[in-house]
């Protein structure tokens, strides 16, 4: 994936990593890690919690917890590849789009994801996918980073049968 | 992640749980005024009406920057304390509000038990901003989250409130919600203004503000309103600030470096001293930037909430 | 003239005259005919059937408020009456804190006719110490006694000039009448809506200390032990007051007193939530203050039980709790509640509720009645001290609403009143 980060962009310049919380987050760093390795640059990180944009918060229950957003440069006329582990229905995405509005015009803006399981209920597609699964609609995908989880694994839940990926 | 419930009407009753869960949600919501565009979408569309029926300006601004930073409508309000006037009852004008479809009521009222009165016979979302002298929930919570911002943990922390607590609704707020955080908490101020039964509160009491500043690693100093004078509590403001006011000089003999907190507006030179309100040891200004993060998070997890949810909030014997 | 009346089965309880026995009661032209044992009634005599119930003197309360003139809205003196004779009252004693006040020969004669033209229960005007109530002048107690008055009082708010109140104990004695105190220091009490306390400090309510009425209470011993006239305590509600009135009967004084039903049966705990109907002056005080009142009953100290009944439009108890006016409704729970706190769990005998609730009263106030005395008056109580109920305010007939007790399952019911030899109530007719 950082690979391709790279390619798309003829190098660094202007880049900025935002991992979308939490998970995200983790793997926007791990991307770092690889580029700084294979490049010598370190790519500035940020954080976005996008719950305070999410559109179902209408809904009677318990509040999803806020995490913390941070942003270390101002957007203008960065190129920010929006990282998160999974692309499911893209509304997460969207929300994403929104906030980073709220912070400033970057020159572009890119989605990488570690998985995409399909199923978009919006016109929003990844620039960087690191594998592409077909999960149905009752399916579900959970990935695991170490710094969270203490172990390093993409799970496929699907209906009844199960496997790793 | 634990409810509120429908309403905060006190921090009585709440959990340690509840608690940590606004300012652990309140800690993120700080960045959020430090943006260009201070604006998040949460609360779009929904309408808050911020009911004073007594003049703040501080609570009520704070309030408003909140609702407005979460993108709320917001109304303000206000209304002469129906207590003797001949006009609308709280009840009457709480129903009229609510016939034009709001989401949640903001509500001061010099009542205690005002807003507890409001929340059990409106559907709306209410949130106490001070009733009477029972209690002003977001001023504890923003201590709260001032304490922590400081000590990381207030688990054994000494926390001692100074002043004019037989008045006080924060100082209630403040005593419920540091005893569920596990602080240990003292009072200290003139006997004609502690409540007689203070010891029930579970709190260590003070006479003399030195002993006070020994003890504590925090001071929250509250207001002294003038008029405790005129009605005989005390002799004279200039006595209270030689016996009571938290000076320089006093703090210079504490044994650790103490932080001073104070709910404004202050008092200087008869509560608290300029040197003090200005100097090092003052996180006054620091609650008030976590004034409108708390007041935010709690918009953020009362909005919506129905009646119907277990509401530990109310259900803790006021 | 009515019919004769022959009431058969029923537990005579009398402790005017020593009786407690089943037996029969015969009342003939508004007088008792003959009391105990069988008795075969004259021709045309209505029979009712009491067996199983207690035939009692009829009960009197000697402090409720019916709110006329001035507040019809919220009680009238006939709505009042009624609502004693559905509590088996046959007698209440109405306070003179009416607007205008009750402090004139005019007002309690109009209270007096009121109460007449209504047919339920006897109404016995009070009338106000001073003028206006304002402590300051003297009214006209002989005029109000030739008008019907059988008191003095300024309740609602205490005589505070003692001056005054030495002189009232002085002059009263002319007409054989009490000077009937609510006892609070006004200065103490300012701004108070509950007992102080545990409770009213986490509430942030002004509390009322004990002490504020405390202090009235020896004030009016010692007054009444210079004076010899004769003081009557209203609704204490302190043990320190039960311990003061002790004194002053060892001492001598001609002092009586009296407790409400809800201080000998609900705590300051009642206003948690901030029930303004558990909200009244004096206010609910704590278990110790319950103990001690109940104890001053059983031994003698206070003499009577009474409600303060004090009803108030719906809205205005509607309010934040310090807004909200004193107060609530008593007469048609006073007897369910004394029987629920008193009689079922010992602490009173039938015999002496009775004594508290009738037969007292009227001695203590020089009132006809409380007595089943061949030829006193035929007001009678029947009641069920074993029968349950809930407490349904919508069902009262007073105009007021505003009870502790609603939802609250009682024992002890009235079945019938008779005031003077006549049937005014009826439960479940």
């Amino acid at each position: 994936m950082a690979d391709e980060i790279l390619e798309l962009n003829e190098g660094t310049e202007q880049l900025l990593l935002v991992g979308i919380q939490r998970r995200g987050v983790q793997i926007a760093d791990r991307i770092a890690d690889v580029i700084k390795e294979r490049e010598g640059v370190e790519i500035p990180r940020g954080a976005l919690d996008i719950t305070l944009y999410r559109d179902d918060l209408q809904s009677v229950g318990p509040r999803p917890v806020v995490g913390k957003t941070h942003l270390p440069v101002a957007l203008e006329g960065k190129v920010v590849v929006i990282v998160d582990d999974v692309l499911f229905t893209g509304r997460t995405i969207r929300a994403a789009l929104d906030e980073l509005a709220d912070f400033g015009r970057p020159a572009r803006i890119q989605l990488a994801v570690l998985i995409d399981r399909g199923g978009r209920e919006l016109p929003i597609h990844a620039d960087v996918i690191g594998k592409t699964l077909d999960v149905g609609a009752g399916g579900r995908v959970d990935v695991f980073v170490p710094a969270l989880d203490g172990r390093d694994e993409v799970v496929l839940i699907e209906g009844k049968r199960g496997g790793s990926a | 992640m634990t409810t509120l419930g429908k309403d905060l009407l006190g921090l009585r009753g709440l959990s340690r749980e509840q608690i940590t869960t606004i300012l652990d949600v309140a800690e993120p919501l700080k960045e959020i005024s430090e943006r260009t565009i201070k604006k998040v979408p949460t609360l779009r569309g929904m309408t808050v009406v911020n009911l004073f029926f007594e003049p703040s300006t501080r609570t009520r601004i704070s309030f408003e920057f909140a609702e407005k930073r979460m993108s709320a409508d917001t109304v303000n309000v206000a209304a002469a304390a129906s207590s003797i006037s001949k006009g609308e009852t709280l009840v009457d004008t709480a129903r009229n509000l609510e016939a034009m479809r709001i989401d949640m009521v903001v509500v001061r009222h010099p009542g205690s038990g005002a807003a507890r009165f409001l929340a059990e016979r409106i559907e709306s979302n209410v949130i106490n901003a001070g009733d009477g002298t029972h209690e002003h929930p977001t001023q504890g919570l923003l201590d709260l989250l001032t304490l922590r911002d400081r000590f990381g943990t207030l688990d054994g922390k000494r926390v001692c409130i100074v002043g004019d607590v037989l008045h006080s609704r924060v100082a209630r707020s403040n005593i419920w919600g540091l005893k569920a955080l596990g602080a240990e908490v003292a009072v200290c101020g003139p006997r004609s203004l502690l409540p007689g039964a203070i010891h029930e509160f579970g709190v260590e009491v003070f006479d003399r503000v030195e002993q006070a500043i020994e003890w504590a690693d925090a001071l929250n100093v509250l207001r002294l309103q003038l008029e405790r004078m005129e009605l005989g509590y005390i002799p004279s403001l200039r006595e209270y600030n030689r016996v009571f006011g938290v000076t320089r000089a006093r703090l210079d003999k504490a044994p650790r470096d103490l932080i001073i907190l104070h709910p404004g507006p202050m008092n200087r030179g008869v509560e608290i001293d300029s040197d003090v309100a200005d100097g090092p040891h003052s996180v006054i200004l620091q609650q008030v930037t976590n004034g409108v993060a708390v007041r935010m998070a709690v918009l953020y997890l009362l909005a919506g909430q129905k009646a119907s949810l277990a509401d530990a909030a109310k259900g803790g014997a006021a | 003239m009515t019919a004769p009346l022959l009431l058969t089965g029923g537990r005579l309880v009398d402790p005017s005259q020593g009786l407690d026995a089943v037996g029969d009661l015969l009342l003939v032209d508004g007088k008792v005919q003959s009391v105990g044992g069988r008795i075969t009634g004259p021709d045309g005599a209505t029979r009712i059937d009491c067996t199983g119930l207690v035939v009692a003197p009829g009960m009197i309360d000697v402090h409720v408020h019916l709110r006329e003139p001035g507040r019809e809205d919220v009680e009238t003196v006939a709505t009042g009456a009624h609502a004693a004779v559905a509590g088996g009252f046959t007698g209440v004693c109405a306070m003179p804190n009416t607007k205008p006040v009750t402090d004139n020969q005019a007002t309690v004669g109009f209270v007096k006719r009121q109460g007449e033209a209504a047919g339920f229960a006897r109404v016995y005007p009070y009338g106000a110490i001073s003028l206006g109530q304002q402590g300051e002048t003297l009214a006209e107690f002989g005029e109000m006694v030739a008008a019907g008055a059988v008191a003095v009082s300024d309740d609602g708010k205490p005589v505070e000039n003692s001056h005054l109140m030495r002189t009232a104990l002085e002059y009263a004695q002319t007409f054989g009448i009490p000077v009937v105190e609510h006892c609070e220091v006004m200065a103490l009490a300012h701004g108070g809506s509950m007992h102080e306390g545990s409770i009213s400090a986490r509430l942030g309510l002004k509390g009322i200390p004990g002490e504020a009425e405390e202090i009235d209470v020896i004030r009016c011993i010692l007054l009444a032990k210079l004076t010899g006239g004769h003081i009557h305590l209203c609704h204490l509600s302190t043990k320190g007051s039960v311990d003061l009135v002790r004194w002053g009967k060892d001492q001598g004084v001609r002092v009586t007193a009296e407790v409400c039903s809800h201080h000998i049966s609900l705590t300051h705990e009642a206003v948690e939530g901030y029930n303004t109907n558990a909200k009244m002056n004096p206010p609910l005080r704590t278990m110790r203050d319950v103990e001690a009142l109940q104890q001053g009953l059983k031994d003698g100290t206070i003499d009577l039980l009474v409600t303060d009944h004090a009803p108030h439009h719906y809205d205005e108890k509607e309010r934040e709790f310090a807004d909200a006016p004193n107060g609530i409704v008593g007469l048609e729970t006073a007897l369910g509640v004394n029987v629920t706190w008193l009689l079922e769990p010992g602490i009173l005998t039938l015999n002496d509720l009775v004594n508290r609730m009738a037969c007292l009263p009227a001695k203590v106030f020089g009132l006809p009645g409380g007595t089943l005395a061949k030829g006193s008056i035929a007001d009678v109580s029947v009641f069920d001290p074993t029968r349950e109920w809930t407490v349904d305010p919508s069902r009262f007939k007073s105009k007021g609403r505003n009870t502790p007790y609603g939802g609250r399952t009682l024992r002890g019911r009235a079945i019938r009143t008779i005031v003077g030899g006549r049937v005014v109530y009826e439960l479940g007719a």
